[in-house]
């Protein structure tokens, strides 16, 4: 099994030491080289994206509109988008009414939570109290748990609206969305592809404006790629930052909680409401969480090089053959992008990049192999009657499951059995170390690093399907930061050419453990220089505001 | 929520047959209860066991075995009394309606996490530090993976490579009826992990309900080193860790509410032999008595069929000891080694003891069984008062207190050991729930020291106390139990019964002196018992003597 996985060098040639080459980025390469002739019809002095929360908030605070106002258009929305992108599991039924209880308090003048009258889509794995949450899996179908996730909880408090549970890959083992056991989610920008996943459902909503923001799960990239194909803007915190409690495991030491929004200081402001120690998670840290949204200030307030001094290591391995030459551009680009803001970019090594893949497939099957066990048909979910214990067992799993979820848990039931666990599991985390320690040293002489945040934009439906190590080997990029614990955000940064109008291209920025307050300064002020592109898919050019 | 839960296990009965139950790879189901109240080893062993068994009769046994050496294991389980599970705020109390003590973490819903329960790690390192044991300062949760209907999350938390307690050993005196002697067996390791639930299976065995009120309870595993040779001394090792366990307060010990389960395995070899022979696992053992009676059973069986040439009949097997029949029967055999896949928890940090905590549990654990017995052996007591008052904590506490009011340690031994012991078996009482307080019990004592009252009213007196309480001095003065030690008084009584009873009187000075015990009798009558019997006696004979 590892042979197969562990030859990423048609992706990526074998990691070599050495030195970081000094290279200047905007006087050898022209911005935005891969810029499609499909933008020309974009407007290209539009305006960078604001933050859809502050616009609601102060909307509703000087009474222009109210909550259920909001929530009447945006669930039009949703019934226009939702036939073509098939982004929500379930929908909840009591949009209205939570909406109706905030405009009440706004008419007591009580005081309004930071997400008052938000909509929030909440990635099926999620629990959500009285909703389904299946994960999607058959072997969930109906299943609602009785609590709400911590995150959720947070969100609730903060006057956050759930408006329904957003599609994904079985149990978050995928990177299409196409693992799904109940739709296939397309992608807004072109609904022939995949809007990348497991997280894609909540990217998908996000792109389509079908909700403000949501909250996705990251276990090897599965906020960050599809947020990339999905050109929406995904933040995957440190390993602790958020707790996990009600999140359904799917591989305990590499599962975080993250966030999407259409802008940076959006995907911030939910981090805010959610970050924090948990006595239900006791891995969730007591890290204090800073103030994420005081530092979101408006463009006109920058100066001419508000990054200076800012030291960004591009992570040479990432533009390695095998990744899609636009797709490298677009972060060359980005990268002189952020030496005109003031910083300095330097490109750095990390030797240990390519055992990455093979490490994480490892440690995340052995691991799921062990969180699914649970869902036995015993206590709850689909069970599968039977006149015998085994029975019983074998086929309500066999009929619960689908064959990616099969095959990683044999995988990893295989990886941990006696005899082989010091091949595989206990290698796979001696690599991990090994991991851990090159972003450390990475990071040392860096603030952040960058590197695209999948080694292409948007693949067709069903291009990978039958292909399982294609579709694992664009992980590539994403799957060291979670075996680091490190937070990373994703944010658009161009086009390549593909789609009616383009596809978006995300650039991954990883910064230290709990430094997720600067990737958001860096990513906010990135965001707001960054002109000429205008981020919401071609379906809603016509006619839907957003 | 947990009616709602309780619905969801209720209505999903999911068919079973008998046999599968016997397929689990780990663990049994101790729901088989035994009668008997006695929990502790010294009373129930007091009627030696024969070492035979119907198939073992033959003539010369004796002489066989002799030539033959047992080599006895025990794993024992011990539930640990924390007020909450081990990884939730569940509660747990034995006998609860089925499915009332859970919730979503300790069901296993999915999204749910363990949070581990502080007070578990502060009685393993107890546990660990009263076995002597080495305490690893860093040590880790492992899952322990297998499927039954009672895990709910398809793995048990436990600890693996690294248990948070290793090598130690556990001190003993074996009772002085079964020959005495004092035993030291080591200790391989100690690690913490959770409890399974249980099945209830129905009567015509057609299907088995779940009931996961015990999922989640915190154990302490604590392995054996295959020291011990015969079934009183693996009876003796357990009783001990019970001892134990019940002195530091981590558990109650109690084998018929499984809180205490032995896992025993045996096996036999030939004396000189280097090898183990194979071993043979006993399950429900439901009291020391059982234990012992099944390890010697168990010990026949083998060296009887080893003495036949037939050790090869002897094979790796779970056995089940049947209370009935008096004999252990075939429960599975070993279909080769399960593989439980082992890896390291990653939803609960590592276990990180630092020296100023274990210090602390140190300096805070009470007076153990063995330096408890070598206290009172050095009092003067004997082996036997020994070996019963340490026994049970409360009666040690009480001894102790009652000796430190001052107290006589043989007479307050004797008290306790004898009028207290009877009323308490009698009443079916612990020495926390009689009213008699040692303060009293120690004023008692020097009452009848000093004179103040007769041993006979102060036996009267215990009863009172034990029954409805008060004090000593209060009893007396109320009663007007005071003895009668002034000469002149006794004087003036004994002179009043020779006067009204002539004909004895003569009687006895033509000879009959028997009759001295029918005066004292009337004296002490008429003093209502509060004579001082020696006085009277001296008084007594002096003045029958007088005039002759």
């Amino acid at each position: 099994m590892l042979s197969t996985v562990q030859n990423p060098r048609f992706l990526l040639r074998q990691c070599r030491h050495f030195p970081p080459k000094r290279r200047r980025f905007h006087s050898s390469t022209p911005l935005f080289l891969s810029q499609p002739q499909t933008l020309a019809s974009t407007d290209l002095s539009s305006s960078p994206p604001q933050s859809q929360i502050l616009t609601i908030r102060d909307n509703l605070l000087n009474r222009r509109t109210t909550a259920v106002e909001l929530a009447q258009l945006a669930l039009t929305r949703l019934r226009i988008t939702e036939p073509q992108i098939h982004s929500f599991i379930s929908v909840s039924e009591t949009v209205l009414r939570e909406a109706e209880e905030i405009d009440g308090k706004i008419a007591r003048n009580e005081e309004l939570g930071p997400l008052a009258g938000v909509f929030v889509g909440v990635k099926d794995n999620i629990c959500t109290a009285d909703m389904p949450s299946t994960g999607g899996s058959r072997i969930l179908e109906n299943y609602r748990p009785p609590f709400d996730a911590t995150a959720v909880k947070r969100v609730k408090d903060c006057g956050g609206i759930v408006v329904g549970k957003t599609n994904l890959d079985e149990f978050g083992m995928g990177s299409t969305t196409e693992g799904s056991a109940f739709q296939v989610t397309a992608n807004p920008w072109d609904v022939s592809r995949v809007p990348g996943g497991s997280s894609g459902g909540s990217a998908a909503a996000v792109s389509a404006r079908q909700c403000v923001v949501s909250l996705g799960s990251d276990t090897g990239g599965s906020v960050r790629q599809p947020a990339s194909f999905c050109g929406v803007v995904g933040l995957k915190p440190t390993y602790g930052r958020v707790s996990r409690f009600g999140l359904m495991a799917y591989a305990s030491s590499l599962d975080v909680i993250g966030c999407f929004g259409s802008s940076v200081a959006d995907t911030g402001i939910l981090l805010h409401a959610i970050a924090g120690y948990d006595r239900l998670d006791s891995t969730s840290s007591k890290h204090e969480v800073p103030n994420y949204t005081s530092q979101f200030m408006s463009i006109s307030s920058l100066e001419s090089k508000p990054l200076k001094g800012l030291r960004v290591g591009l992570i040479r391995e990432t533009l390695d053959d095998g990744v899609d030459k636009a797709v490298v551009s677009s972060i060359v680009g980005a990268a002189s992008h952020l030496e005109e803001l003031g910083c300095t970019v330097t490109e750095v090594s990390l030797p240990s990049f390519s055992l990455g893949l093979p490490a994480y497939y490892i440690l995340a099957s052995s691991e799921s192999s062990s969180n699914l066990s649970r869902y036995d048909g015993v206590r709850y979910g689909s069970q599968v009657g039977a006149d015998r214990l085994n029975s019983l067992y074998g086929d309500s799993r066999a009929k619960g499951f689908g064959p990616e979820v099969k095959m990683r848990i044999l995988m990893g039931t295989y990886a941990l059995s006696a005899g082989y666990y010091d091949a595989y599991y206990k290698r796979a985390q001696q690599v991990r170390t090994l991991v851990q320690k090159s972003f450390k040293a990475a990071l040392n002489e860096n603030d952040i690093l960058i590197s695209p945040a999948a080694p292409s934009p948007a693949y067709s439906i069903g291009e990978k399907k039958n292909d399982p190590l294609a579709m694992y080997a664009g992980d590539i990029m994403t799957v060291n930061v979670n075996l680091a614990g490190l937070p990373a955000l994703v944010l658009p940064c161009g086009f390549v050419e593909g789609g009616p109008a383009g596809l978006p291209v995300g650039l991954q920025m990883i910064g230290a453990a709990f430094d997720e307050e600067k990737l958001l300064k860096v990513g906010h002020i990135f965001e707001q220089m960054l002109k000429g592109y205008k981020f919401i898919p071609p379906l809603l050019a016509d006619g839907i505001a957003c | 929520m947990a009616s709602i839960l309780f619905r969801g296990v209720q209505t999903r009965p999911f068919l079973l047959y008998p046999s599968a139950l016997f397929g689990r790879k780990s663990g049994v189901l101790y729901c088989t209860i035994k009668g008997t109240q006695t929990q502790t080893a010294a009373p129930e062993n007091k009627q030696p066991q024969l070492k035979v068994s119907p198939q073992t009769k033959a003539k010369g046994l004796d002489k066989i075995s002799q030539d033959y050496e047992a080599i006895i294991g025990i794993e024992t389980h011990v539930q640990l009394a924390t007020l909450t599970k081990a990884f939730c705020c569940c509660p747990y109390n034995y006998g609860s309606q089925p499915n009332t003590c859970i919730c979503p973490i300790c069901m296993g819903l999915p999204g749910t996490l363990p949070v581990l329960n502080s007070k578990v790690i502060e009685f393993a390192v107890k546990v660990g530090l009263a076995l002597n044991s080495k305490l690893s300062l860093n040590s880790k949760f492992d899952r322990k993976q297998y499927f039954y209907p009672d895990l709910p999350k398809g793995y048990q938390i436990s600890q693996f490579d690294i248990p948070i307690a290793s090598g130690g050993y556990v001190d003993l005196d074996l009772p002085v009826e079964f020959g005495g002697g004092h035993r030291r067996f080591g200790i391989t390791r100690v690690h913490m992990e959770e409890d399974a639930g249980k099945l209830l299976h129905s009567g015509n065995g057609s299907y088995s309900q779940v009931d996961l009120n015990r999922a989640g309870v915190p154990l302490l595993e604590i392995v054996s080193e295959p020291d011990m040779r015969s079934g009183i001394e693996a009876a003796e090792y357990a009783a001990e860790l019970q001892r134990l366990v019940r002195y530091l307060g981590v558990s109650n010990g109690n084998m018929q509410e499984g809180s205490l389960r032995c896992d025993v395995n045996v096996s036999v070899r030939p004396i000189g032999q280097l090898e183990f022979g194979t071993k043979v696992e006993i399950k429900n053992l439901n009291s020391f008595s059982a234990m012992n009676r099944a390890i010697d059973f168990e010990i026949s069986r083998q060296v009887s069929l080893h003495s036949q040439g037939q050790s090869d009949q002897i094979v790796q097997e779970t056995r089940l000891w049947e209370e009935g029949g008096q004999k252990t029967v075939t429960m599975r055999k070993k279909e080769g080694l399960s593989d439980y896949r082992y890896f390291p928890e990653p939803d609960l940090p590592e276990v990180i003891l630092t020296e100023d905590y274990v210090d602390s549990i140190c300096s805070s654990l009470p007076e153990l069984p063995e330096l408890k017995r070598r206290r009172y052996e050095k009092m003067g007591l004997s082996m036997q008062d020994v070996l019963f008052l340490a026994n049970d904590v409360n009666v040690a506490g009480f001894f102790d207190a009652t000796i430190g009011k001052g107290a006589d340690v043989k007479l307050a031994a004797n008290w306790i050991m004898g009028d207290i012991a009877a009323y308490m078996k009698n009443e079916k009482l612990s020495i926390n729930e009689i009213k008699l307080t040692p303060q009293e019990l120690a004023e008692l004592i020097a009452s009848i020291k000093g004179g103040t009252i007769s041993g006979k009213i102060g036996k009267e007196i215990l009863f009172e106390l034990i029954a409805k309480g008060g004090t000593v001095k209060g009893l007396i003065e109320e009663k007007d139990l005071v003895q009668i030690v002034d000469p002149a008084e006794i004087e003036k009584m004994v002179d009043k019964v020779l006067v009204e009873n002539p004909k004895q009187l003569e009687q006895y000075r033509g000879g009959k002196t028997k009759l001295q015990g029918y005066f004292a009798g009337q004296v002490m009558k008429a003093s209502k018992g509060k004579a001082n019997p020696g006085l009277l006696n001296k008084i007594l004979l002096e003045k029958l003597n007088a005039k002759s």
